[in-house]
């Protein structure tokens, strides 16, 4: 890696100050970050490192029932800390990566860097959070833009992720074999008012919404309402490991089963 | 029972204490006062004309040593081939100069251009970046029969074609077996990809040279499973240095599948630097370095076709290979696919007649080499394919097909020029078809039906030739080296042993087994013996550790010199005990006068020999220290019969191995659990080709797969429970030719699984109704339900 500064901010207000200086860069976990900089892929002057923020860190209920998660939360933590509460986001966290990856990654910098394979945006974008930063609060609906690509500014740093909390829900997913991130993944979250379906790895504009799924769902929670649901192939990922068909026909696979599980 | 020392006992493995508590000394642990570091700026391009490489603001960073260019080893040999295949029509293969650093040309993706030294490594890759390399880059050819069929883009311009060679095996038996093809009763064609991996050993690579400037004296440290063979090969070939002025050192190496076995340019540099800096130099792959600069395996594109007679008894074999070579030749790159290859396509079946044709093709990719098994898992997975495809076809059996064509009567000259000396391959099948349960397979199939996925049941034989040896043979096959193996043993006025050996254990676990062999002969505690292997200054010359050779071949080395050890041993014994040499014997470390109670331990005559006060110096010379060269008259053959119970999902092509059995024949074994681990670990690596691994260019020569994000590596969860895994080798038809009567156990796994995890998914997709015979390796999900859909 090329030489950089390292910053240890205590507040987020510190950590903004700091993303303030030239070619700063936030890092969260560093499970893309670093390696990106051993590859010397990226050459920031500093790294703002937001590990030590302790008011970024932890998972509580709020008062409205939403679930509240610190962006500086590792994987790990928020997998056992929803375990009750919301086993289908505990069930999602507890199967990123491996246990190094969940001890290090966290929430707040799966959701910034918004990889195309990557599982949480698929349980912010299902469950409908709202992404909480220093400076605003933005709908999981506003926050993705397209692969790697989110609604963030420049220097601004997620400090948490509220969940409203679905009736039932469960993320089910179909690893790419080697990297083991999402080939294709489902997030459903069946909430009082309608259910939303959110699919991760899939598509070339990143995490997206399947409407047509969501609307027989809401009419029937059951697998057998996808029955004669399919989705298109045209903006599909096609790659070593699938072709944009396959991907499309995991989609429903995967949506099957995740009501299958959820119900 | 079982054994508590010696040979047959599952003595734990001495080595893995060091291992497991951080305690190894590997190649990269190696740091000599005042080294610097190189870097590598490696080609990003597979094929070019190299116009300019411009050094000098590099040279002017900070910390740089000195950049290193091709031009700098134009007075160098270039990195040597230690194999000659002869063309079918008699004329050698075509040998391209492979530079030490890329001049002229860059021929592949990693190809090194430009090395530079400085104090760190960060360093070095800062200066690498100033380094201002002009290339026009070139149309490259990646395909092979495209490679073959035009000359439009040359790997190397100085070559006639892009073929290396066009091998036909046995040339004399052609015509007969086209004839026995227009008489069969049936023919099964079948065609496939053996797919190219990486082997990606544990350990990255690593070299480490330096230099003596006040005794001229090179010493190069190195990840290698040869280090006598670097030296050779190196000093001799590469840079002219005379053998007892290098030294190499091949420490404690964390894996070598095969991929370490090679002379690569990154040991010469280091070597040559070391003198040319005055300082040592080092290097260490990093893992994406690994994958474009490691020699790759397999990489081979198969016709083959099966003649039968209204029997269904084989009558003939006929194959069409194109081998990749990729762009230059690997050191024993043109040995794979031919001579450890077509000899062993008669697999376990008396078929008479066999003609193996193979088209040995230059790509703009990474050199392709040996890798576990090297030439006999491409041999039994085209073999066993087609049989099974013969089966389905037929309607028969698979299993009583190839009962049928099994060779029973040993010792059996294949008509591909090997003579299989033992085996019983009706007694692996009979194994594995009760490890498996294959009576209770039906009712399974109808548990996994109900559960809404086919399961798959599939079934192959393999035989393998092993114990890569006899020099006199390898020779006339075009080897340039020989193939013996070299033992020392050296005993201690105490009366402990060091064995200095000429193979070299990455992993195998020779410090153990080994140890086993002479504690076993001699009648002593393993723990009294040293085993002391990888350094080319305290071991005699040996050839290392590739081809399940080892034990073979290096052990029977052992055993030589210490029957010499102890046909001295007695002689002193008779002095002691003042009696004839004849009545001398050996038990349990003490020497008896047969039919008396006389006796002098095993101490007390190594004591003798190196304190002779009371000695028979007139007769033999004090000391008690005994070298063997040994070089067998055959190779080994293990063989065995492997079973697998897939089950597949039919809604997302994803499979599961359900149940992995194996019936192997290794001839006697030496430490079961060692042997069981080496089985365990091959056939892992086969569920790896057949399941998940898959070396991939594009069309430009761009390596998709070039890092564990897309090239699929096996993991626990890919293997089946241990309780369903089961490894098998109690069917031991001993070797008849050399001393213990073991046939080598290291590559078996690889060789035999492969077919066996595709035969069984072929199985469960017929089952479900769907009309495919054959799949490409890997079968990945996607592949899968894409055969599927028709």
């Amino acid at each position: 890696m090329y030489n950089f500064e390292v910053e240890t901010p205590g507040s987020v207000a510190d950590a903004v100050a700091a993303l303030g200086r030239e070619d700063a860069q936030a890092l969260g976990g560093g499970q893309t970050l670093i390696p990106t900089l051993k590859q010397r892929l990226a050459s920031p002057s500093v790294l703002v490192c937001l590990s030590g923020i302790a008011e970024m860190k932890g998972v509580c209920r709020t008062d409205d029932g939403q679930i509240t998660i610190g962006g500086g939360t590792t994987h790990a933590a928020v997998a056992k800390a929803t375990a009750e509460s919301f086993p289908g986001l505990s069930g999602l966290a507890s199967h990123i990566g491996d246990p190094a990856v969940r001890n290090r990654g966290t929430i707040g910098g799966s959701l910034a860097n918004n990889d195309p394979s990557a599982c949480y945006p698929a349980a912010a974008l299902g469950a409908g959070a709202t992404i909480v930063t220093n400076a605003r609060e933005i709908a999981a609906d506003d926050f993705f833009q397209g692969m790697f690509t989110t609604d963030l500014e420049e220097g601004e740093i997620i400090t948490e992720v509220r969940f409203p909390v679905p009736e039932v829900s469960n993320y089910q997913k179909f690893v790419q074999p080697a990297s083991r991130f999402a080939l294709v993944g489902v997030f459903v979250a069946k909430f009082g008012d309608g259910v939303r379906v959110a699919v991760t790895g899939a598509s070339n504009d990143g995490v997206f919404r399947w409407t047509d799924a969501e609307a027989a769902l809401s009419a029937n929670f059951s697998a057998e309402a996808l029955g004669g649901l399919s989705i298109s192939d045209d903006d599909m990922i096609s790659d070593l490991h699938g072709t944009a068909a396959y991907r499309a026909h995991l989609v429903g696979v995967m949506t099957k089963r995740a009501v299958t599980s959820a119900a | 029972m079982p054994k508590d020392g010696g040979i047959g006992a599952s003595s734990k493995r001495r080595e893995d204490v060091r291992f497991l508590t951080g305690a190894g000394n590997y190649t990269d642990d190696i740091n000599i006062r005042g080294q610097a570091h190189v870097f590598f700026l490696r080609s990003d391009v597979a094929h070019g004309t190299l116009n300019a490489v411009n050094t000098a603001a590099a040279e002017a960073m900070p910390g740089v040593v000195k950049v290193f260019t091709g031009a700098d080893f134009e007075a160098v040999g270039g990195m040597p081939c230690g194999w000659q295949v002869t063309d079918k029509h008699g004329e050698p293969m075509q040998e391209p100069r492979h530079p030490i650093l890329a001049h002229g040309k860059v021929r592949h993706v990693g190809e090194p251009i430009a090395a530079v030294v400085a104090d760190t490594l960060e360093q070095a890759r800062d200066a690498a970046e100033a380094i201002e390399v002009d290339i026009t880059e070139l149309p490259a050819v990646i395909d092979m029969k495209a490679a073959v069929a035009s000359d439009d883009v040359k790997v190397h311009d100085d070559l006639t074609s892009n073929l290396c060679y066009d091998w036909g095996f046995v040339e004399e038996n052609k015509a007969a077996t086209d004839e026995a093809f227009e008489k069969a009763a049936h023919v099964t064609t079948l065609e496939l990809v053996n797919n190219r991996l990486v082997a990606n050993p544990m350990e990255p690579r690593v070299a480490v040279g330096d230099y003596a400037r006040g005794t001229q004296d090179h010493t190069l440290y190195t990840t290698s499973q040869n280090p006598h063979v670097i030296r050779l090969l190196m000093g001799a070939f590469v840079l002219g240095i005379p053998e007892h002025k290098l030294r190499v050192v091949a420490p404690d190496v964390g894996g070598g599948f095969g991929t370490k076995i090679f002379h690569y340019q990154e040991e010469a540099f280091v070597t040559f630097a070391a003198k040319a800096c005055n300082r040592p130099v080092k290097w260490t792959s990093s893992r994406s370095e690994a994958f474009m600069s490691d020699a790759h395996g397999r990489d081979h594109v198969t016709k083959i076709e099966l003649a039968l007679d209204a029997e269904h008894n084989f009558t003939a074999v006929r194959t069409e290979t194109f081998a990749n070579m990729g762009a230059y030749l690997s050191t024993f790159a043109p040995s794979i696919p031919t001579w450890l290859h077509g000899t062993l396509m008669a697999g376990n079946y008396k078929t008479p007649l066999i003609y193996v044709n193979v088209k040995a093709v230059f790509t703009n990719t990474v050199p392709v080499d040996a890798y576990r098994g090297a030439g006999r898992p491409e041999a039994t997975f085209q073999l066993e394919r087609v049989i099974d495809k013969a089966a389905r076809e037929l309607g028969v059996d698979p299993v009583d097909l190839r009962r049928q064509n099994f060779i029973t009567e040993f010792p059996y000259a294949t008509p591909v020029a090997v003579e299989y000396d033992t085996g019983d391959y009706h007694a692996t099948m009979d194994k594995v078809l009760a490890l498996s349960d294959r009576d209770g397979f039906a009712a399974r199939r109808k548990e996994s039906e109900a559960k809404g996925k086919l399961r798959g049941f599939g079934i192959n034989c393999f035989i393998e030739a092993c114990g890569i040896a006899p020099s006199n043979l390898v020779g006339q096959l075009g080897a340039r080296a020989g193939l013996y193996e070299s033992a020392t043993v050296r005993v201690n006025a105490t009366g402990g042993l060091v064995v200095m050996t000429g193979s070299h254990s990455h992993g195998q676990g020779h410090e153990t087994s080994f140890a086993q062999v002479v504690a076993d002969m001699i009648g002593i505690d393993e723990n009294m013996i040293e085993i002391v292997h990888g350094d080319t200054a305290n071991t005699p010359m040996g050839m290392g550790t590739y081809g399940s050779r080892s034990i073979a071949v290096g052990g029977s080395a052992m055993v030589r010199a210490t029957e010499k050890i102890i046909a001295k041993a007695k002689k002193i014994a008779s002095h002691l005990l003042e009696a004839s040499e004849s009545d001398i014997e050996l038990k349990d470390g003490a020497f008896s006068v047969a039919g008396t109670d006389k006796s002098v331990a095993w101490g007390d005559v190594t004591l003798a020999a190196y304190v002779p006060h009371n000695y028979p110096l007139e007769d033999i010379e004090p000391g008690l220290e005994e070298t063997a060269f040994y070089d067998p008259s055959n190779f080994t053959y293990p063989a065995g019969a492997y079973t697998c119970e897939v089950e597949v999902d039919p809604a997302t092509g994803e499979v599961s191995i359900e149940r992995f059995a194996s019936a192997d024949d290794f001839g006697n074994v030496i430490n079961p659990m060692i042997v069981e681990g080496q089985v365990h670990g091959g056939i892992a690596q086969g569920i790896g080709q057949a399941l998940l691994e898959n070396c991939t260019y594009d069309e430009n020569g761009q390596l998709l797969s070039a890092s564990y994000m897309d090239y699929a590596m096996p993991r626990a969860d890919n293997l089946p429970e241990m309780t369903h895994y089961v490894v098998d080798h109690s069917c031991q038809t001993p070797c008849t030719h050399n001393p213990l009567g073991v046939k080598g156990c290291g590559e078996a796994g690889a060789i035999g699984s492969p077919p066996t995890v595709i035969n069984a998914i072929i199985d469960a997709l017929q089952s479900g109704g769907h009309k495919v015979d054959h799949l490409d390796m890997p079968a990945t999900p996607a592949r899968v339900w894409a055969a599927m859909q028709g």
